[in-house]
């Protein structure tokens, strides 16, 4: 076996050094380090399962070796929200039917965030064309689509990052929407 | 086109159910919280691999495993000598010969002969997977190639390898219904044609994954992505220890659609922890989550049917030819499915059908969204559109001519009980289409619709039975123990609103726990459309039982007659004075103290019938039915041969949606897997040897190749499950890919017979189409 290398991954505001294969591919790195939101479907970049940000750019974690994502800033699914405190894009699929088996549904989010980050209010082509990359099987994607444009909308309607903890219709907000909202998405690995 | 009016029908306004409320399980999902089986490792874990067969039909003749077990990091390398020949066992119904087909069941691993590309030959479990990968490398194995076939036609003829004695017949029906002759001589003009529909990919986005272990009972737990938890029967079988000592720990699944239904990793990881002792870990890659699991079967469907001028149809003989692949699985019941459903959602008093599956060196097929029901429509959808054309009359005018209605009889004689509203959903899909599109250049216009019924609920001689467990805390808020697998269609979410109605509480006030096979209680499979049927009236009974009590003690409690309360907002109320009201919390209480119990245990058992008459195929199947139609628009580029799906629209009557935004989400789904069936999807082998191994090759329908379909809910309270509810999840893709058939047809002016309608396929036939009018041309010259 080839020698192994040392690098650090900074996923979701946590420093992991470890030990990887100059082939090992970064989505295998990540699920070994537990990050399992990272979905496997189908390794050759076709499905879009295991999208991440890495410095705020989507990309497939089945297609980067762990190495070229030494010292980056990666951003998972689970690294924008929680159960208790869900990422206006997850509650957003939540709410709009979008999620069924949820299988696809982590780099979904994924895209939608890249997408919202640099375009906060897409038309359906532009919303398209953003998730083109990440295959569902169940939903047909119309909610999905949907989902991405109710998500666009309550963070458009969101207090600036300076207000308070509270979003619209009274709900808690996540720290990481007013990341979005100021299209500091790249940092927001290193947050939190 | 206007809607066809409906019946008057009032459903009773409700709290929760009816309601498009937030799936409980969505938020897990949304948040990356959910545990999906390939997420769950456990200490001192190996990892497993398969060895598979790369031969489409051979002989074993070197298996040597040494070089493997003697690798570092190998813990154990298994072959079909150390599992016994242990088989998956199928049960074969009714007109298909079981003595005849006793041994044909797949092996755990083959031993000596090899049937397909992808068959499992030998298993190794080792510290990593790289581990495991190199050890499958090593084993040695040499084959000698036997004769194969690859079609089923070819499999049925005299001569052909025979992959199981005595034949390669799987399984076979017959309906003989009323007088064929009588009816095709009753008839002015006999329309017969041939469809053929290719292998078919599940494509779920999960590859099949589970963890086993052996507990300190003794017990193999299984922790794994089903369909079926109840497979821990035939698992205990393979490994000849009591039914006991395997416990299935379903998880959130993927994505099954049927390919989930039968046994996958969850045997081979059962004898590897056995063997090992240890933790062990099993992913399919997605190239063998293509291999070695079912596909959709292929079928060619003749229909010749007599008809009057004016549409009406007096006599039908159809015949089914589909390919089971290697080994049975579930083809003799999705052959039956076909069968049964075969002659679509009409009313036709002379009718044979004669089906019949075939084995081939190909991968094997089984259970997929439809079971055989999108085949036969596929089938009867089209003929009605040659029909019409034939008669120059209106495709739907056809139809209306011949529609069931409400106490007619299908294929099999079995009477329709419930509202059969294919007009009404026929001509509601039509009118959402809108103003036609205009045609432009090379791109022609077309439109097409598709009717059919489909059955939800299992064979009614399995006498399906589901259990379900619901109980209320000591604060008002509901437990759910139900053994339904939730493979991402709401399954779990349609119960707990169900229970969250009948109990009066908010749907975040029920928590569920579900599929494992140990400790909830087995609600069957989720498969056949039945778990919201089955487990929904599972769950109605038990917490309706709770109800009565917590009403009666309430009753007691305010000083008013039972009739004069509501249960609603997690309180009991006296309906004309709601401030004179006794809240859960307190009532459980009083209840707790009193020795009442709020926790119930409850089955649903299905009707039963007896199985179809064995000369004639004539008797009830199943519970009962759900009908639709979709119709579609599209623009067919004849220099590119390119379909552009334009407009999509489908209408089911679903009975009662007790989830709206659910079933919009199953209608939208399951459209687009039938649209991409029409358009895109063809899973193909060449002489054994798979075409398209993975997403690369195998392409599925993006977001960028169809708009939504529209989905139109109609709700005529009549189905057999709770609140009235029929099943959607299969029907769903039923009428899809037939509508999209007809409108391609709609805007050629000619049939493809064939799918998927690649631009290849359409190219091809519009050149015959023009070879054909120039060679007519010279002809007419020379006269």
């Amino acid at each position: 076996m080839a020698r192994s290398t040392i690098i650090t991954l900074h996923v979701n505001g946590r420093a992991h050094e470890l030990a990887v294969q100059p082939n090992t591919v970064l989505l295998h790195a990540l699920r070994e380090l537990g990050y399992t939101d990272v979905k496997n479907g189908c390794e050759i970049g076709e499905c879009g399962a295991c999208a991440v940000l890495l410095e705020g750019i989507p990309v497939n974690s089945c297609m980067m070796l762990a190495v070229q994502a030494d010292g980056k800033p990666i951003t998972t699914n689970a690294g924008l929200g929680t159960m208790d405190r869900p990422h206006t894009i997850q509650e957003a699929f939540a709410d709009a039917g979008a999620v069924q088996c949820g299988f696809c549904t982590p780099g979904m989010v994924i895209s939608t965030l890249a997408l919202l980050d640099e375009n906060p209010n897409p038309t359906e082509v532009e919303i398209r064309e953003a998730l083109s990359g990440n295959l569902c099987r169940c939903t047909g994607y119309g909610q999905i689509v949907e989902a991405v444009r109710l998500a666009a909308e309550r963070l458009q309607h969101l207090p600036s990052r300076a207000a308070s903890s509270q979003g619209d219709e009274g709900r808690e907000g996540n720290p990481r929407d007013r990341l979005l909202v100021s299209g500091d998405v790249s940092h927001g690995g290193d947050e939190v | 086109m206007n809607p066809s009016p409906l019946p008057e029908v009032h459903l009773p306004e409700l709290n929760q159910v009816g309601k498009p409320l937030r799936r409980v399980d969505a938020l897990g999902k949304a948040v990356g919280a959910t545990v999906y089986a390939a997420d769950f490792s456990m200490p001192n874990m190996l990892h497993a691999k398969v060895l598979r067969s790369t031969m489409p039909s051979a002989q074993i003749i070197k298996l040597d495993v040494e070089k493997a077990s003697a690798l570092a990091g190998v813990a154990c390398v298994m072959t079909g000598e150390d599992t016994h020949g242990a088989k998956l066992n199928t049960d074969l119904p009714g007109q298909t010969g079981r003595a005849a087909r006793a041994g044909s069941d797949a092996p755990v691993l083959a031993t000596d002969v090899v049937r397909y590309v992808g068959e499992p030959i030998a298993l190794v479990a080792a510290e990593t997977v790289a581990i495991a990968e190199e050890a499958i490398r090593r084993i040695e194995i040499e084959y000698e190639e036997l004769p194969a076939v690859f079609d089923p036609e070819e499999a049925l003829k005299p001569d052909a390898p025979i992959l199981f004695e005595p034949d390669n017949v799987v399984a076979e029906y017959k309906i003989r219904k009323g007088d064929l002759d009588a009816g095709m001589a009753a008839a002015d003009v006999v329309v017969e044609n041939t469809f053929k529909m290719p292998f078919i990919e599940h494509a779920y986005l999960e590859p099949d994954a589970g963890v086993a272990w052996v507990d300190e009972q003794g017990v193999i737990n299984i922790r794994v992505c089903t369909q079926v938890v109840e497979h821990f029967r035939s698992i205990a079988r393979a490994l000849d220890v009591p039914q006991n000592k395997i416990r299935i720990r379903g998880t959130m699944v993927g994505g099954g659609f049927g390919s989930k239904e039968d046994v996958t990793v969850e045997i081979f990881l059962a004898f590897l922890a056995r063997e090992t002792g240890r933790p062990v870990k099993l992913e399919y890659t997605r190239e063998e989550a293509f291999a070695a699991t079912s596909k959709r079967h292929p079928f060619t469907i003749t229909h010749r049917t007599g008809v009057k001028k004016d549409g009406r149809i007096t006599a039908s003989q159809i015949k089914m030819i589909a390919d089971s692949g290697a080994y049975p699985y579930l083809t003799p019941y999705v052959l039956l499915y076909a069968t049964g459903m075969a002659a679509g959602p009409y009313k036709i008093d002379n009718l044979h059908v004669d089906s019949v599956a075939a084995a081939t060196n190909q991968t094997f097929t089984s259970a997929f969204r439809g079971f055989g029901g999108p085949q036969a429509a596929l089938g009867y959808e089209q003929q009605m559109d040659e029909i019409a054309k034939t008669l120059g009359l209106d495709p739907l005018a056809v139809r209306r001519a011949n529609y069931l209605q409400t106490g007619d009889t299908t294929t099999t004689g079995q009477e329709v009980k419930s509202a059969a509203w294919s007009e009404a959903c026929a001509t509601r899909a039509l009118h959402a289409l809108g103003e036609q599109t205009a045609p432009s250049g090379s791109r022609r216009i077309g439109r097409g619709m598709a009717s059919y019924f489909q059955s939800y609920g299992r064979i009614m001689w399995f006498h399906d039975t589901s259990r379900a467990w619901v109980g209320m805390e000591q604060d008002g808020s509901v437990v759910l123990r139900c053994g339904v697998p939730d493979i991402g269609a709401g399954q779990s979410n349609s119960i707990c609103q169900i229970a969250a109605e009948i109990l009066g509480v908010p749907l975040d006030r029920v928590t569920i726990y579900a599929t494992d096979s140990a400790v909830t209680p087995l609600a069957g499979t989720s498969t056949a459309t039945r778990q919201l049927y089955m487990s929904g009236n599972a769950v109605t009974l038990a917490a309706t039982a709770i109800r009565k009590r917590l009403v009666a003690r309430a009753a007691q409690e305010l000083g008013v007659p039972e009739s004069e309360l509501v249960v609603v907002d997690s309180r009991i109320a006296v309906r004309k004075d709601p401030g004179k009201a006794i809240e859960h919390s307190q009532l459980v209480k009083l209840c707790a103290s009193e020795g009442i119990a709020l926790s119930e245990l409850s089955q649903f058992n299905a009707p039963c019938a007896e199985g179809l008459d064995p000369e004639t195929g004539q008797g009830d199947i199943w519970p009962d039915f759900t009908f639709g139609a979709q119709a579609v628009e599209v623009a067919v580029d004849v220099e590119t041969g390119e379909v552009e799906l334009l407009k999509s629209a489908a209408c089911h009557d679903v009975g009662r949606a007790i989830n709206p935004a659910a079933v919009h989400g199953q209608i939208a789904g399951g459209s687009h897997q039938g649209l991409g069936y029409a358009l895109m999807e063809d899973f193909e082998f060449k002489d054994g040897y798979i075409k398209t191994p993975s997403f690369a090759e195998y392409l599925i329908p993006t977001v960028l190749d169809f708009p939504s379909t529209e989905v139109i809910i109609l709700e005529s309270g009549t189905g057999v499950g709770p609140f009235g509810a029929k099943g959607i999840g299969e029907p769903a893709l039923t009428p899809a890919a037939p509508a999209v058939a007809n409108a391609v047809a709609d805007a050629l002016g000619i049939r493809i017979h064939e799918l998927p309608l690649t631009p290849k396929r359409i190219l091809e036939a519009i050149e015959a189409i023009e070879e054909r009018d120039a060679h007519k041309d010279t002809k007419d010259t020379k006269h």
